[in-house]
């Protein structure tokens, strides 16, 4: 048994000149660790104000349900209780769940929802009402005291069946919530063509995101009349759909986010702002929301569940010729980002492989579950999960190396993925396969039931936003009197170290130690806006923008250095905070002297840089041909299992993941992107799955939706790699989002090495693995 | 509700507070604004509101602030600030050990206890004792590599090295 070597040896890397730098690639400690090592950091939930009031979300019981009858008149009479609000209250209150936008984009149909449901609920979370009251005690209590009478209407909880005619409609006209389809060459003709065709169908859950803090925010309205929300949120961009919710001009809302306890995609939709300032502009008040754990697991977005069906020719050497896959996406109750995830996980449905003939269609479904989003990977995972055991079973039915069946596959830079976008970075997905399986060393012998298997996953993942998107980032960067560094830019720090890229890469152009430069952050009114911290985007986007502006910072300071120097500006360089000539470092004036003969001279010490990402038209949804992404990451994790076929229980025993990041800007981050990212796909792979019982969430609590603690898995091994080919600055690519997605696929091509039996449904629990044994042995 | 003046003793201060008996130490160290003991479940699951009640690690979601009357509580702002950081605090930066952040604290207090009791623990030993300490961010390695590194610093300057 076994469909892996005991043994591979790495390719060697291609050779990389990669220029050597001061700041940028060590491991530095980061700039917000010591305040967060010590407790200083001040998260969303930890303000209070005087006369501060407490909200809390009155929310539907059921998952389907007309309104009869609502009566919030006990709990506004209750002492204590300073303002009720109902969807009565708010004749405009539409929130658009649609894609967190700076371009304001088409709305999708379905987008627009009520903040507070009038006459319908769709799951069981829908807002209803917003209570805020002088103490968090007296506003629970008011909860209670609202009545409700429900005419429960049928629901639909399976996306299959919601797609069939007569299924109960969720929101009009039907059920189907997006479409994308890719049509690459002649699929009829290459299935023709095929020596065997291979088809398997592939299932993924809902997922919890578990960040450790649940939503949070405080809002008061300030001397001006502007609604202040100082929130725990991934986009401060929101300010613009907010104000259009609460009825006042963009103008008169600030986003102030604060250091994220965790957002993995959970916080890029709005979560409490809309309520906080409702309730802020009705009672003129600072107002406080904070979600349970429960309210946050309950009411909060899900990573979509998939059913992925792959249909893929293949010639007896190896080669695929032909593939057709179908992917089902379960929107849940509102459309949120699922036509974007879906759209995602059509366009890397393929895998990192070159297929000639491609037909990919994929639905998104709208049910009565929980509403499904943004989650870190945003399809790519459930793609990856399919795609890479896929792979598997068609070198098992070739009776081959599954390797050897990848290495002819895989794409190399210049081939056109499936929509026909070129590959333009380097695809170092053998140099990362292999290391990661040669790392993993000797293999176990089994262990009489124990049975001993390996299993290796390569993937390819965006880094960017779709690039119809027209996606932009600004930073500032100035240069300070005593030659300190400042920079301003509206990013979010979701603790993945945003903030100090921004940090080390204004040191490194500007030649200052790390400890040198302040970056104020995440306020959109007071910091340029960055965009989104999604889709891996902000290393390549504002990491870019602060290159530039420093750059341009650093520009003028050389050239007014050239003529103090009588250098040319080629000539000169500065580090640890000295300008000096290359050729006679003793020849040096501090950056702080500079920066005051600079502004003695009224020359610029400051600069506000736009990073552009490419821009393109959208493509036709009935076939994506064409770019839709900046560019891609590469790698492959591998690991060994131990499956006890007695118990069903799955160990991981070993774990390497190999990734080409383009340029580590913090090695140790970088590190800590890989192996958290590995975890959460770990978890993934084995533990975690939220229960939805026709609508009725079963898993609201952290005792019931397990995530990895530190005794379930073994460390992973995080082996960087630089090809220095990357769109980022410094030839980085993103890493974030790609961390988490060859984690689950490996795991379930190392159950079936061990056992010789796939298992094709997520998580692989040990009831899963006795009962696919069971079914072997009949 | 009835209520009680319970006597605290946080991190080196004294407080006296008039409680009702269903208040969770949680909820009374945040209202006094020890903010650094983080709610991420108030059901004993995470961890993140740990702190110590007479030296020993507890979830003060789980004490009832009555139980604790009389009781020296430190919690991780207690042990260092950024001018003069704990060995444990100094090692997480250094090690890269924290992300978000949000487990910090209380992972920390757990691993001060550990370190109190066991000054050379195992890698074993360290995943047991933060294993009612969640971390979505880390995948606890970092954590693990931090906790040893501040048992070594701390045998380093016990030695006098």
């Amino acid at each position: 048994m076994g469909l892996y070597k005991s043994k591979y040896t790495a390719k060697p890397l291609p050779p990389v000149d990669l220029p050597e730098l001061r700041v940028v690639g060590k491991p530095l400690r980061r700039v917000d660790a010591l305040a967060k090592a010590v407790g200083k950091t001040v998260y969303a939930g930890d303000f209070s104000m005087p006369g501060m009031l407490h909200a809390k979300v009155f929310r539907s019981t059921v998952p389907s349900a007309r309104i009869k009858r609502l009566d919030v008149s006990k709990a506004r009479a209750l002492p204590g209780v300073a303002c009720v609000l109902t969807a009565e209250d708010l004749p405009d209150g539409k929130l658009v769940t649609d894609i967190p936008g700076q371009t304001g984009q088409k709305i999708r149909k379905g987008s627009v929802t009520s903040v507070l449901a009038r006459d319908r609920v769709r799951f069981v979370g829908d807002p209803i009402a917003l209570v805020a009251a002088e103490t968090l005690e007296i506003a629970e209590k008011a909860l209670e005291l609202i009545e409700i009478e429900y005419e429960e209407l049928p629901g639909v909880f399976d996306p299959l069946e919601a797609m069939k005619p007569g299924a109960p409609i969720v929101y009009e006209p039907d059920n189907i919530v997006a479409r994308w389809r890719i049509r690459k060459g002649d699929v009829r003709a290459g299935m023709a063509e095929a020596d065997l065709i291979i088809e398997n169908t592939y299932r993924v859950p809902f997922v919890e995101h578990a960040y450790l803090e649940p939503e949070a925010g405080v809002a008061w309205v300030d001397e001006r009349g502007v609604i202040n929300i100082r929130v725990s949120t991934q986009v401060v961009e929101h300010f613009r759909s907010i104000a259009k919710a609460v009825g006042v001009p963009q103008n008169k809302i600030r986003t102030i986010g604060t250091m994220v306890g965790g957002g993995f995609g959970g916080k890029e939709d709005i979560t409490v702002e809309i309520f906080l300032a409702l309730l802020a502009k009705h009672t003129q008040r600072p107002v406080k929301l904070v979600y349970t754990r429960e309210e946050s697991m309950m009411s909060q977005s899900k990573r979509h569940p998939f059913v992925i069906t792959h249909r893929t020719g293949v010639k007896r050497n190896g080669r695929i010729v032909a593939a057709e896959i179908d992917l089902v996406a379960d929107s849940g109750a509102y459309p949120y980002l699922s036509p974007y995830v879906l759209l995602y996980a059509v366009v890397m449905a393929t895998g990192p492989y070159r297929i000639p003939n491609v037909r990919v269609d994929g639905v998104a479904v709208a049910t009565n579950n929980p509403f499904t989003s943004a989650f870190r990977g945003f399809g790519g995972p459930q793609a990856a999960f399919a795609y890479e055991q896929q792979m598997d079973a068609i070198a098992e039915a070739l009776g081959m190396d599954p390797m050897e069946v990848r290495r002819i596959n895989y794409l190399r830079t210049g081939d056109t993925n499936a929509t026909g976008q070129v590959i333009e970075s380097a695809t170092w997905l053998e140099e990362t396969a292999t290391r990661a399986l040669e790392a993993l060393g000797e293999k176990e012998p089994d262990r009489g039931s124990v049975k001993i298997g390996r299993g290796v996953a390569s993937y390819f993942q965006s880094y960017g936003r779709i690039t119809w998107l027209h996606d932009t980032s600004r930073a500032w960067v100035g240069v300070e009197l005593d030659g300190t560094v400042v920079v301003r830019s509206g990013v979010p720090d979701l603790g993945a170290g945003q903030v100090n890229s921004l940090a080390q890469i204004a040191a490194e152009v500007l030649g200052v130690p790390l400890e040198q430069v302040t970056v104020y952050s995440t306020d959109s009114a007071l910091t340029p806006l960055a965009g989104t911290s999604t889709a891996t985007r902000q290393l390549y986007m504002s990491g870019n923008a602060t290159y530039q502006a420093a750059s341009a910072v650093r520009k003028v300071l050389l050239d007014r250095a050239s003529k103090y120097f009588e250098e040319d500006p080629e000539d000169l360089d500065i580090a640890e905070g000295r300008i000096f000539v290359k050729h006679d470092p003793d020849q040096s004036i501090s950056l702080a002297e500079m920066a005051q003969i600079c502004a003695a001279e009224g020359l610029p010490l400051s600069n506000l840089a736009l990073f552009r990402a490419p821009f393109t038209d959208p493509l036709d949804p009935e076939n994506l041909r064409g770019r839709v992404f900046p560019d891609f990451t590469f790698g492959a994790q591998a690991v060994e299992v131990a499956v006890d076929t007695e118990t069903g229980e799955v160990t991981v025993l070993k774990s390497v993941a190999c990734h080409d990041v383009g340029r580590a800007i913090n090695r140790a981050a970088v590190e800590g992107q890989i192996e958290g990212g590995s975890s959460q796909g770990l978890g993934y792979a084995l533990l975690e799955e939220y229960i939805v019982e026709e609508g009725i969430p079963k898993t609201v609590t952290l005792s019931e939706y397990l995530i990895p603690t530190s005794m379930d898995f073994p460390p992973t091994k995080a082996i960087v790699l630089e090809s220095g080919s990357g769109k980022g600055p410094f030839g980085a690519k993103g890493i974030g989002e790609p961390s988490l997605t060859p984690a689950a696929p490996a795991v379930a091509n190392a159950v079936a090495d061990a056992i010789g039996l796939r298992i094709h449904e997520l998580p692989i629990t040990p009831e899963k693995v006795l009962e696919a044994l069971r079914k072997a042995e009949r | 509700m009835e209520t009680k003046v319970v006597t605290l003793h946080i991190n080196g201060r004294t407080h006296q507070v008039a409680l009702p008996p269903n208040r969770t130490l949680l909820q009374v160290l945040r209202d006094l604004g020890y903010t650094d003991v983080k709610n991420g479940c108030e059901k004993g699951d995470c961890g993140a509101c740990a702190v110590l009640l007479n030296g020993k690690p507890v979830n003060s979601c789980l004490v009832l602030a009555w139980q604790a009357d009389g009781a020296e509580i430190v919690t991780n702002a207690g042990l260092g600030d950024q001018a003069h950081p704990h060995v444990i605090q100094e090692a997480f930066a250094d090690a890269g050990a924290i992300q978000c952040g949000y487990c910090t604290p209380g992972m920390i207090v757990s691993a001060k206890a550990l370190l109190d009791r066991n000054p050379h623990p195992t890698d074993d030993e360290i995943r047991e004792a933060i294993s009612g300490n969640l971390c979505r961010c880390t995948g606890y390695v970092k954590i693990v590599e931090a906790i040893k590194l501040a048992a070594e610093r701390m045998a380093a300057a016990k030695e006098g090295r």
